[in-house]
């Protein structure tokens, strides 16, 4: 009897599996079964088949006595619950300056006109003649909003065309859009890794990177920061101890340049490890794309690595090309696959048709003038050539990173204490020297633990002396704060 | 609640069985064929898997042409859909330069405003010029403008909550305000047929989640009061808190929340109310106000507001709505907020524009007009759909109405016979919807004219009796389906 009951069971337990797999969301499991089908032969069957087993069976477990009504209604109105939110402490009251006109080089706060680091603008492209008319044709043709997503209707002929044009950029084979930067990383990743899958990540990525990790619920494994003898050793401890990892589907996912650090990532060592070991890599060039490299085409270009040895490539528009959304693009395979699997691409409506349209343009624009990538390089240089000795603070960043990292040379031990000079530095950047700055701000749920430190976002568009004014102004008020201290 | 006849159900694994034999069958022949020739990458696993890579290949490619259809003007009632064709059995399909003007019965273009607008669309123009159309950076660090603040404000006047938060996609606003208001030790009951948005962010939180029946409060309570008496799993420690996630019309069923009901369990029980109004926010109730306008809920007994701007604004985007409190909590911890660059400005006006013209803040009546002629609209035409012996699901006023297909073939074939005669409608099957369940979508918007309906309900008629969908067609049994209805309202 029990060998039968523990075969019932088993097979009751690989049809349950089978059905986890088929729609591999737990609520669909539930809409499955709660469908209540009439004259439904196979669920009767098995029914009747559970019922007879339970009926021949004798229990053997002790009777459990349930509660009462009563008791229930007891226990419900003893419970307690949590406020939904904890109270608000003075530091959660925290307003951002307001703008008063575009988020260019130059914008205007308080009716004071600043001088904005605070922008991914990096080619200077927000504003640009060609994309405001490109915009507006796309927006008296299209209205605003697709009002639908992908599958439904709202493909519209700028999503194609747009998908068309970055692959031919790129030069990859297809690519994919995605209507937000953000969802752009968390739907990708767990289109890809599953359950099972290992994942060998930098402990820096950004969290849209940590969220699709925790969505794949796959294996996850953290590197140092842009180590690659850490990321080298547990490559090899992954592939070492376990003969079944041939069987199982191995990626690394890196940041190109990385939004908490501004560091960037040696793509040509890690091109090397993942096919010793054979991993697949996933790549993030948000901050990358239209920067590094001679011509834009992004960390490949600058570590000279073909573009198909990286597998999948993602990005967000919202930096370099100065519009909105995000990409995916890789092999033809890889593309396809997120058009049927990819939550944030199914279930969303479509990006904005003028947002693509200004992406095609933007495309255009970096293609035409490569000088703007030139001039970016060389604003670089000069804001670290004069931060190179500001008081108590350090660039962490790569030499050729639009984000300029600026650390403090002594942490005062937390996160939180760190923030909070950083945070009093950039307030007084922009209440006297009208110089606009962000500290790099952490929510609750990102785990990354990197130092804070203040972010500098280099744009083509800023002038010499808008550098200078940084350079000095900054000078100025860590002089202030740490001698304040 | 869908039942479906003996017939059907048969008839429709029968098929399902038959597309899964073949496709093992080729898949079969496949593999001989891969071996022989050694095509497959060494070393490295599959990218894709095995089940969900066979149902790609030998399911949805036979009928992808009846999804992802482009077009080539804005969604409104009419617009043109682009031709496709293929040459390699429908594997791949290349788009054409020649195009069909189609009436449309797919967009939630709920109110119409998907088009260019006389009054948004020069604002929004003017704010393109003004704003640009990013601002490249995040809310808290240099991506608030003037815009944002004012956009807040106007949204949470509009849904009657003290505050609001913005978010550019509706979907990161799910999934990534759930993680920041639970975590482990809270319990998360969803509705068995919510967004995946809901379904994501509720797995991204860490909190338990417990399903309860759709739309069913009595399940709810059940639900609810067997969770509360049992504790967290193992340790039985009393939860921490309860969030209850619905929404306010769901977008596969057409049907209406439950909310008066629901929102009452919740209080009795102490649960949050989290109310995702993705299709219902502008597109039901008097003044466009939602769900708890059209059923009479006090907005003040839903904790968390949550809605898109995608559909009846035609913009992109989603917010959060509730207490002072809540928003401020939000913009400390939201990572979308800190993470994520900034609702674009030319879509943040579209929202504020079309806004006022649904309050008649822009000194016409045509936001009145547009909210009476969707609900006259759906009203109509799911009633005509009724009487044609459709089976169709969904609640009175709901301009979302899903036509049962089931069967697989019938999926394409409804949808081809529809666009041939310019009538471009959804279909949507597994994994969308369950596998027997397979339908077709209609949603009704205020710029269709009554003319554009008959013309629609012609064709449906039409296509439905050469695919054979009128499941209801004799007169006694419509009137039985009616009484059920009744029976579980
Ligand atoms: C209930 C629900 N929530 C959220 C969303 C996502 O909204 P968006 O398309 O703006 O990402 C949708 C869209 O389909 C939805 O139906």
């Amino acid at each position: 009897m029990d060998t039968m009951l523990s075969a019932f069971e088993t097979m009751v337990k690989s049809v349950s599996d089978w059905v986890t797999l088929a729609c591999d969301t737990p609520f669909a499991r539930a809409v499955v079964f709660g469908v209540p089908i009439r004259g439904h032969l196979l669920v009767e069957g098995l029914l009747l088949v559970v019922i007879l087993f339970l009926l021949s069976q004798k229990s053997y477990k002790p009777p459990k006595r349930p509660l009462t009504k009563k008791e229930v209604d007891e226990l419900c109105d003893e419970w307690v619950p949590e406020p939904l939110i904890p109270t608000i402490s003075e530091e959660m009251k925290y307003e951002p300056p307001v703008l008063e006109s575009a988020a260019g080089p130059h914008t205007v706060i308080n009716g004071k006109e600043v001088v904005n680091f605070t922008s991914a603008n990096y080619l200077g492209l927000l504003g640009n003649d060609k994309l405001q008319e490109s915009c507006t044709k796309a927006l008296e043709k299209y209205g605003v909003g697709s009002c639908g997503p992908r599958g439904f209707y709202g493909t519209i002929d700028v999503h194609l065309d747009c998908e068309a044009r970055i692959a031919k950029f790129l030069g990859t084979s297809d690519s994919i859009l995605y209507s937000y930067g953000l969802s752009t990383m968390f739907s990708t990743i767990p289109a890809f890794c599953k359950k099972g899958d290992i994942v060998v990540v930098d402990e820096g990525v950004h969290w849209g990177i940590q969220n699709g990790l925790h969505l794949s619920r796959s294996t996850i494994i953290y590197f140092k920061h842009n180590d690659m003898t850490s990321l080298q050793s547990i490559l090899e401890n992954v592939t070492h101890d376990n003969k079944r990892t041939k069987k199982i589907r191995r990626y690394i996912i890196v940041e190109a340049i990385y939004q908490n650090s501004g560091q960037v990532a040696p793509l040509d060592e890690i091109i090397r490890l993942k096919e010793k070991y054979r991993f697949r890599v996933i790549l993030d060039e948000s901050n990358s794309i239209g920067v590094l490299g001679g011509s834009g085409r992004g960390l490949t270009e600058h570590c000279k690595v073909p573009i198909e040895k990286v597998d999948i490539v993602t990005a967000a528009m919202g930096h370099a090309l100065a519009t909105e959304g995000g990409f995916c693009t890789g092999s033809a395979r890889v593309i396809d696959h997120q058009r049927l699997s990819s939550s944030g691409y199914v279930f969303s409506a479509s990006l904005p048709p003028y947002l693509a349209s200004a992406a095609i343009t933007a495309i255009d624009v970096l293609e035409d003038s490569p000088n703007l990538i030139t001039k970016l390089k060389d604003n670089i240089a000069t804001l670290r050539k004069g931060l190179s000795d500001v008081k108590g603070l350090e660039i962490v960043s790569h030499p050729e990173s639009p984000i300029v990292f600026l650390r403090l040379k002594k942490s005062t031990g937390s996160i939180k204490g760190d923030l909070q000079v950083l945070e009093d530095i950039a307030d007084h950047l922009l209440k006297e020297h009208d110089v606009f700055v962000a500290t790099s701000k952490r929510a609750i749920v990102d785990k990354c633990k990197l130092p804070a430190g203040i972010r500098l976002y280099v744009s083509a568009a800023h002038t010499e002396s808008d550098l200078g004014r940084a350079c000095e102004s900054l000078k100025k008020a860590t002089a202030r704060i740490f001698e304040g201290q | 609640m869908i039942t479906i006849p003996y017939l059907t159900a048969l008839t429709t694994y029968f098929s399902y069985g038959l597309l899964f034999a073949f496709g093992q069958f080729r898949d079969f022949f496949r593999k001989i064929v891969d071996w022989w020739s050694h095509s497959s990458l060494q070393g490295y696993a599959p990218i894709c898997l095995g089940l969900e890579d066979f149902y790609i290949r030998r399911l949805y490619l036979r009928i992808q042409d009846c999804f992802n259809r482009p077009i080539s003007s804005p969604p409104d009632a009419w617009f043109d859909v682009v031709e496709r064709i293929s040459n390699d059995n429908n594997k791949t399909l290349k788009r054409t330069t020649r195009v069909n003007r189609c009436l449309n019965l797919g967009s939630y273009n709920y109110l119409g405003f998907a088009a260019a607008d006389e009054y948004c669309t020069p604002r929004v123009i003017e704010t393109l010029r003004k704003f640009s159309a990013s601002t490249c950076s995040t809310r808290v660090d240099g991506g608030t403008t003037t815009l944002h603040a004012e956009l807040e404000e106007c949204v949470a006047n509009f849904v009657e909550k003290p505050a609001a938060i913005v978010f550019g996609m509706g979907y990161v606003t799910n999934s990534a305000i759930l993680p920041v208001l639970i975590g482990k030790g809270g319990l998360i009951i969803s509705d068995s047929l919510n967004h995946n948005s809901i379904v994501n962010g509720a797995r991204g939180s860490g909190a338990t989640i417990r399903v309860f029946q759709h739309n069913t409060p009595s399940h709810l309570e059940k639900v609810l009061r067997d969770q509360i008496a049992e504790g967290q799993p193992r340790t039985h420690r009393p939860w921490k808190k309860i969030i209850v996630v619905v929404e306010g019309i769901y977008s596969m069923e057409g049907e209406l929340c439950k909310l008066p009901e629901i929102v009452s369990i919740c209080k009795k029980y102490k649960a949050y109310v989290y109310l995702d109004e993705a299709h219902s926010i502008g597109a039901v109730g008097k003044t466009g106000r939602g769900v708890c306008e059209l059923l009479s809920v006090d907005t003040a007994d839903v904790d968390v507001m949550m809605g898109t701007f995608t559909k009846s604004f035609g913009s992109c985007g989603g917010y959060i709505a509730g207490s002072k409190e809540l928003i401020q909590y939000l913009k400390y911890t939201c990572p979308a907020h800190l993470y994520a660059t900034s609702v674009s400005p030319p879509a943040a006006q579209q929202i504020i524009s079309s806004i006022k013209v649904i309050l008649g803040e822009d000194g016409s009546s045509r936001g009145a007009q547009k909210l009476a002629r969707i609900r006259e609209n759906s009203n109509f035409f799911r009633s005509e759909l009724q009487k044609m012996g459709f089976e169709v699901l969904g609640d009175n006023d709901s301009p979302v109405m899903p036509i049962m297909l089931y069967n697989p073939a019938k999926i394409p074939a409804f949808s081809r016979e529809c666009l041939k005669r310019n009538v471009a409608v959804v279909t949507v099957a597994f994994p969308a919807t369950p596998l027997l369940l397979a339908r077709a979508r209609i949603c009704i918007s205020a710029a269709h004219s009554r003319e554009d309906l008959i013309k629609a309900l012609e064709v449906i008629s039409t296509v439905g009796d050469m695919v054979g969908v009128k499941y209801f067609p004799a007169e006694p049994k419509k009137q039985q389906l009616e009484g059920d209805r009744f029976k579980l309202d």
